[in-house]
């Protein structure tokens, strides 16, 4: 694919971009608009994220591409492939090895470091939207730091059902300042948003975008008598025994019968290969 | 035993080529060209171009056979490659005043210089199917008639020069790009027009229509409906003089709404404008009354609260790019939202069981 600039979007774009994101890692959790380019995947499919990727590559970059915290699930291969063709750069699965990491609704297990960047994918980027469809109000809101409604709404939440009612894009407060809406990701990851490597959020549909610088204090928004809980189902890993990942269930037959594995696939795998057998491991099934 | 799914890359090659084949359908039958798409089905060429934003009959024709007659992908298809052109300028304004009209209506006057052209219109046909395309589609040659008015000058002018209908003011400032700058509210009225005018033609037309039932009501005649080319000219910096560098096809209509004043305007008409690419009069009209709609605030009209008055609802939602691929989006995997959601409900639910119990002991 000759015809296309490295990493699709051309150079004047990407300034534009990456304009945005020096504003966004200069101003932690504030939405910064931007020109949002017409992606030829649908908004929806992380035409956000492929931005930000975009802006970010260089050459020497090795990319990962995840969703749902695994790399082949049919949107992650899409993406993979769409920069393999357009920037040529390496590509893995490994969280390790890769330099960005662009992901849909997961932050990877494995603890990040400073030499890499998570790029989020982001549908609705706007906290408050739920509580205020419009727009002109909700920046309104943000620049007085008038939070008041979403307290209400999860006090509403824990008055009605005993707990704060929201499983994931669980808002957090950034660096003592702006509510952010941490994508949707299940609230088990709230406490990876403080981090060694840089965190770039990026939505297409609706122009913003937003940055955790690393390190920076992100907090879950909770009360003294409800604290903020990472929560996740209450299983070993069926293939690796892990009791400290997030996990998805898996209907195995039509008769109720369910497993509970690793969402993060490489973080499984590699586990599985350095030893960690589940519940319903392969080897355990043939020893 | 499970066996983790893999092979999203194999599943994905293999569903673009089994997408291939259906797009062409039985072999047996010979292929559409995309010449045949462009001539024979040119209002959905023409509605691609006006919604991808994009006046190339030949690339509007080859999106819709690429997308197997889905327009919405049509528009995806020249938006997407839209994006990839470089921005070299931009034109002078186009004069619809010297519009080359085939079509000429005007819906406030009997007649009027230049006169009611029909033109190649639905309007008065009877809507039977006609068997005989399905036979041999030839159809006789239509008659040419005398010349058309060499000069049409704009019906709403009549009304102008009387000071009957609210005057544009006119303006030097170049206008916003909304695809080279994010959106801001409030849009004004250059912005809106341009959102409108690549707006989804379901929606726009839905939006005007509820005008008309009441949700804002401005009552609206078509002062004046054209279809026909204009010239497009550039400035050319290197030349010092402007040169044109093509004809496009336009519909613009001027709608006249009855107005009984304001707190600053005296009672007058009012003007909703709509400006398609191509021959698209539908969503013309629909651009004009919804446009009307939009300008009660800069009229000193008291809004209604009505959906098609609401400049951030309607232009936030007018794009059917940016609607079907977030309305789509959610047949993407959602599976690990979902697990969280499943162990929230199963835990508040587990928690309101035991309290019943315990209320029944008690």
């Amino acid at each position: 694919m000759s015809d296309y600039n490295f990493a699709y979007l051309d150079e004047q774009t990407k300034r534009m971009i990456r304009r945005a994101l020096l504003k966004a890692v200069a101003v932690p959790g504030y939405q910064v608009p931007f020109a949002s380019r017409e992606m030829p995947m649908p908004y929806g499919w992380g035409t956000g994220g492929v931005q930000v990727t975009a802006a970010c590559l260089t050459p020497d970059d090795t990319l990962k591409v995840i969703d749902q915290g695994a790399d082949d699930t049919t949107n992650a291969v899409s993406i993979r492939k769409f920069f393999e063709k357009t920037a040529h750069v390496a590509t893995t699965e490994k969280t390790r090895a890769a330099s960005v990491i662009q992901t849909r609704h997961r932050i990877p297990e494995e603890p990040l470091t400073a030499d890499q960047i998570l790029v989020y994918q982001v549908p609705i980027p706007e906290p408050l939207r739920f509580l205020e469809p419009r727009e002109t109000e909700t920046r309104r809101m943000h620049a007085l730091e008038e939070y008041g409604l979403m307290h209400v709404k999860l006090y509403e939440d824990i008055a009605r059902h005993g707990h704060i009612a929201t499983a994931y894009a669980y808002p957090v407060k950034v660096e003592g300042r702006y509510v952010m809406d941490p994508s949707p990701i299940p609230k088990f990851d709230n406490p990876k948003l403080e981090s060694a490597a840089l965190q770039l959020f990026g939505a297409g549909r609706e122009q913003r975008i937003y940055a955790i610088p690393p390190h920076t204090r992100v907090v879950s928004l909770d009360f003294e008598d409800h604290p903020f809980e990472a929560s996740k189902a209450d299983h070993a890993c069926d293939l690796c025994s892990a009791r400290h990942t997030y996990l998805d269930e898996v209907i195995t037959d039509d008769a109720g019968g369910r497993m509970f594995v690793c969402s993060d696939t490489d973080y499984c795998a590699g586990r599985q290969a350095t030893g960690h057998h589940g519940r319903l491991s392969p080897q355990e099934a043939t020893a | 035993m499970y066996v983790a799914v893999k092979g999203g890359e194999r599943a994905i090659d293999n569903a673009h080529d089994w997408l291939a084949e259906e797009r062409r359908g039985d072999p047996s039958v010979p292929e559409l060209g995309v010449a045949q798409i462009r001539e024979q089905l040119a209002l959905a060429v023409n509605r691609v171009m006006a919604e991808g934003s994009l006046y190339d009959p030949d690339l509007a024709a080859l999106a819709i056979k690429q997308a197997r007659g889905d327009l919405i992908e049509a528009i995806f298809l020249i938006r997407a490659y839209r994006t990839t052109l470089p921005r070299i300028g931009h034109s002078r304004p186009v004069d619809t005043g010297a519009m080359a009209c085939i079509r000429r209506i005007s819906a406030t006057f009997k007649d009027a210089p230049g006169g009611q052209v029909l033109g190649p219109t639905f309007d008065y046909t009877h809507r039977l199917l006609d068997f005989k395309l399905a036979a041999d589609g030839e159809t006789p040659e239509a008659k040419t008639g005398a010349g058309l008015a060499p000069e049409m000058p704009r019906i709403t002018e009549f009304l102008n020069r009387e000071g009957l209908i609210q005057d544009e003011s006119t303006c030097d400032d170049t206008p916003p790009d909304m695809t080279r700058a994010p959106m801001e509210y409030p849009a004004g009225r250059a912005l809106r027009l341009q959102a409108l005018t690549r707006g989804d033609e379901g929606f726009v037309l839905g939006m005007a229509y509820s005008t008309q039932r009441g949700y804002g009501r401005n009552h609206p005649f078509v002062g004046e409906l054209r279809i026909g080319t204009v010239a497009v000219e550039m400035d050319i910096p290197e030349l010092g003089f402007a040169i044109e560098i093509g004809e496009i096809t336009l519909t613009e209509c001027e709608t006249v709404n009855q107005f009984m004043g304001s707190k600053t305007e005296p009672p007058q008409f009012t003007r909703g404008y709509g400006l398609v690419f191509g021959q698209t009069e539908r969503k013309a009209i629909s651009m004009a009354l919804v446009d009307r709609a939009l300008r009660w605030e800069e009229l000193g009209e008291d809004s209604d609260g009505a959906p098609a008055q609401d400049e951030e609802f309607v232009l936030s939602h007018a794009d059917n790019i940016q609607a079907t691929g977030f309305l789509e989006h959610i047949k993407l995997p959602h599976y690990v939202d979902f697990q969280s959601e499943l162990e929230l409900i199963r835990k508040i639910r587990t928690e309101a069981q035991a309290g019943a119990r315990k209320d029944a002991a008690e």
